[in-house]
């Protein structure tokens, strides 16, 4: 049966802009052709790579040109409210009756994120009727023209993205956090900002449960990248999230190989050090089973990390550190005690500038909220954290490896 | 390399966009003053390489914005946003009477747009750019299905938008070097129409016979689309250029079976034996093939064949029985066909008969006869081979680049809008920003 729905003859005509876009890019969604003071819901929808159904919503009512404007108009219900021009993106979860436990994550960046969002009469029960309209919306990891390789040499393994164009390329060694694998999007995205970015694999199955070399990381990881053809030696950067930024922390502090091209390297990372290692220079995983379960069962490293902190001995020398450092953190961060690290951090390199008077030493920024997945299945408050960080740490990325005063001097 | 320019960084937002969709390429980091060029690069499937570039000086900051700064040379100048785009030609070196069109619409027109050091204006092959970006241009959006369609001989595909519809439909038809061409139809399902693009000077029986196709085969066309479940039976249109403005007035005004909501005839004529079929009409352009004219350079120029516009009624379709509206598309430098003196013609029909509150003339000066989407490069002259003779030839089609590549841009943009009047009803459209 052919019909237009349960509104008129005419269907209304809802569009994406862009329809094809990069995860950090945003787009408009327009409704038109409705008729004036009409009650609808937009819905996006996503099958996930695990095979699950993700979903956002908001309530709208038609202005009287009959036009919907995400933009511009306020949602009045639904998994976001208000004027949220992305909301059908970040306030994303999974559907009713799907598993415990999920999180949005792509693990294939080579494909798009497929979006469908359609437009629905009517605010309650908006899913008893067949969408009005709808179309698709690709949001990319890659650019075109990214490369993607594998890396398996000397023992180490990852997944570097190389951007289009001549080259070389400032770069980023992108170090993730704990128990997930490897996830090459965050390098994706960077390599498609303009970076060389290599995704490193430090937590395979086979060392989770020995102490992982530093020396792995040192020697075969920045050496092997400080080598390729496509890379700026001097313009390398670490980035760390959790477990990753200890990790980074540690060889920006005490690497001595790293020291002998540290003129002009500047390297930074974000979110604060969660773990202050002692000085034989091995990261221990063994302190990890020390956590403590909360009231919805979820496990919580905090307090333990906070005992461990307050222990100077097992604390990095941060004024060691001879580079810029973004750090991003969040406030709630109930994982790892990051807002009194990162001030710890902040002291640390204050009182060591003013006691060595060194020029070079640039200080830290210190961000709030932490970055995981940008757009993906959050609450509105690290949602708008993690656009407003993300932005940031592109600036300060392009300020100090594509453009930077102090490595122009040296040159 | 000039260790101080090493990190000059080149972004173009979005990478990937829909043929009509505009971007913004920037430039940024590049030494305050210094000269550069921004060029961009396509090889076409046929293997041809084409390229466009600007000359800019980038500002105190270091930036270029192509979208707010002039060029002062190249292919192209002035602050033009997609110059990069539609001041496409082929590379020194390339044969003469190339013309840029996509055969494969299921995958993207791939553009590297790299920047150079210094005004250059050839060798680019042996210079090594700062950067380089590459950029995707589609022109099916996400989720726009195409489907083949041979059902009564037919050759033809229909575009269908994402989404459950159903949707307005549309019969989009090419001229006279026939073949099925897809990209205008793909690219108006990416705009929310059911599009089928039909070929109807190669078909099956035409390749097989040689005899052309009679009325029914685009009455059959209507038919599959308006029967096809996610179409509105009583929402279609009819676009056609040159030898498709002639079937689209003729089915329009004289068709039992098709009835338009709509009508959009670009560069085209209603002077044609009334109610002919294919066959007729072409033999009568043939009679008069004596009149054809060729330019200094030995181009052909066929727009006096149809010239003087003939009063005998029994000539020229009868549009004051016209019952849609009609949007009529003219450049005013068109070599190939009398567009201009049809259109006035056109108007003068309508207004005797009382019909002309129908008619919309889009008119355009300096633009020639390929009125295209939105930054398609502009071919003044090409090599063409039509269903009738043997050889190819190289065809005048005329236009000027500049105005003729803002005609297209106009053009299509009104275009649209006409469309979704008459096809969605009821609303005045509002936002059509990112045409």
């Amino acid at each position: 049966q052919k019909r237009w729905g349960n509104l008129q003859a005419v269907p209304p005509i809802l569009s994406i802009t862009p329809s094809r876009a990069l995860v950090d890019e945003k787009f408009q969604v327009l409704v038109e052709n409705l008729p004036p003071g009409c009650p609808v819901t937009l819905h996006s929808l996503h099958h996930s790579e695990d095979k699950d159904d993700w979903e956002a919503y908001g309530h709208y009512v038609s202005d009287h040109r009959g036009v919907v404007s995400v933009t511009e108009d306020l949602s009045f219900g639904g998994t976001y409210t208000g004027k949220e021009p992305m909301g059908l993106l970040w306030s994303m979860r999974p559907v009713p009756g799907s598993r415990e436990g999920l999180r949005l994550r792509k693990i294939n960046v080579c494909t798009p994120m497929l979006v469908n969002i359609s437009v629905h009469s009517g605010h309650e029960d908006f899913r008893d009727r067949t969408p009005l309209a709808s179309a698709l919306a690709e949001r990319w990891y890659m650019a075109p023209g990214v490369k993607r390789i594998d890396i398996n040499k000397q023992g180490v393994q990852g997944t570097l993205f190389i951007p289009p164009g001549p080259g070389p390329f400032p770069t980023l060694l992108d170090m993730w956090g704990g128990g997930v694998g490897l996830l090459e999007y965050r390098s994706a995205l960077l390599a498609s900002r303009g970076y060389v970015s290599f995704s490193l694999d430090y937590l395979r199955s086979e060392h989770l449960s020995a102490d992982v070399e530093f020396k792995y990381f040192e020697v075969c990881a920045i050496y092997i990248l400080m080598n390729h053809p496509q890379v700026i030696p001097d313009r390398v950067g670490i980035l760390g999230i959790s477990l990753g930024s200890m990790v980074a922390f540690n060889l920006t502090a005490y690497s001595t190989i790293i020291k002998v091209n540290v003129v002009g390297k500047i390297s930074f990372l974000f979110d604060a050090v969660i773990l202050w290692i002692d000085s034989d220079e091995t990261v221990s995983l063994s302190h990890f089973h020390k956590a403590h379960f909360d009231e919805n069962n979820y496990m919580s490293w905090r307090s333990f990390a906070l005992d461990l902190i307050a222990d100077p001995s097992n604390n990095v020398e941060v004024g060691r550190i001879n580079c810029p450092m973004l750090l991003v953190n969040g406030c709630d961060d109930q994982n790892w005690p990051t807002v009194e690290t990162a001030e710890e951090v902040s002291d640390a390199l204050r009182h060591g500038s003013q006691t060595r008077g060194t020029p070079d030493n640039q200080g830290s920024v210190t961000v709030c909220f932490s970055v995981i997945l940008l757009w993906g299945g959050h609450t509105k408050a690290h949602s708008d954290a993690q656009e407003d960080s993300w932005r940031k740490i592109l600036s300060f990325l392009q300020l100090h490896l594509y453009h930077s005063p102090s490595v122009k001097a040296k040159l | 390399m000039d260790r101080k320019q090493c990190c000059v960084k080149l972004s173009v937002q979005p990478s990937r966009g829909l043929m009509d969709e505009k971007f913004i390429v920037l430039v940024q980091n590049a030494l305050p003053g210094s000269q550069l060029t921004i060029r961009a690069l396509h090889q076409c499937e046929d293997g041809h390489s084409w390229e466009a570039f600007g000359h800019y000086t980038a500002d105190t900051t270091g930036t270029i914005n192509v979208s707010e700064d002039p060029s002062i040379g190249g292919t192209y100048s002035g602050v033009e946003q997609m110059g990069l785009l539609w001041s496409f030609r082929p590379i020194p070196g390339s044969k003469s009477g190339l013309r840029m069109r996509k055969k494969n619409i299921q995958t993207p027109m791939e553009v590297t747009i790299s920047v150079y050091q210094g005004h250059q204006t050839e060798g680019f092959a042996d210079l090594v750019p700062f950067s380089g970006v590459a950029v995707e241009r589609w022109y099916m959006a996400p989720g726009v299905r195409r489907i083949p369609v041979t059902e009564g001989g037919l050759n033809a595909a229909l575009f269908l938008p994402s989404g459950p519809g159903p949707f307005p439909g549309l019969l989009d038809l090419w001229g006279g070097g026939g073949q099925l061409v897809e990209y205008r139809a793909a690219l108006l399902a990416s705009h929310g129409f059911a599009s089928m693009a039909i070929d109807y000077l190669t078909a099956k029986i035409t390749m097989e016979t040689g005899k052309m196709v009679d009325n029914q085969y685009f009455e059959t066309a209507y038919r599959v689309l308006q029967q096809h479940p996610q179409v509105c039976g009583s929402k279609i249109a009819m676009i056609g250029l040159s030898f498709g403005t002639s079937i689209t007035l003729k089915m329009a005004v004289y068709s039992e079976v098709i009835k338009l909501s709509a009508a959009v005839c670009i560069s085209g004529s209603h002077v044609q034996p009334v109610d002919g079929s294919v066959e007729e009409i072409l033999r009568f352009f043939q009679k008069n093939g004596e009149k054809t004219r060729f330019s200094e350079k030995n181009e052909v120029i066929w727009r006096d064949l149809l010239l003087p516009i003939p009063t005998d009624p029994s000539l020229k379709v009868n549009v004051g029985r016209l019952q849609c509206p009609l949007l009529l598309v003219v450049g005013e430098d068109d070599q190939n066909w009398p567009s201009q003196e049809s259109a006035l013609d056109i108007k003068e029909m309508m207004a005797r008969a009382g019909n002309s509150h129908l008619l919309t003339v889009l008119s355009y000066p300096n633009a020639g006869h390929l009125i295209e989407p939105p930054y398609t490069p502009h071919a003044r002259s090409s090599t063409f081979k039509t269903v009738e003779i043997e050889e190819k030839v190289m065809c005048l089609w005329g236009g000027q680049t500049v105005e003729h590549s803002r005609a297209q841009e106009d053009a299509w943009k009104k275009m649209v809008v006409f469309l979704r009047e008459n096809l969605y009803g009821g609303r005045k459209p509002t936002s059509f920003s990112h045409l």
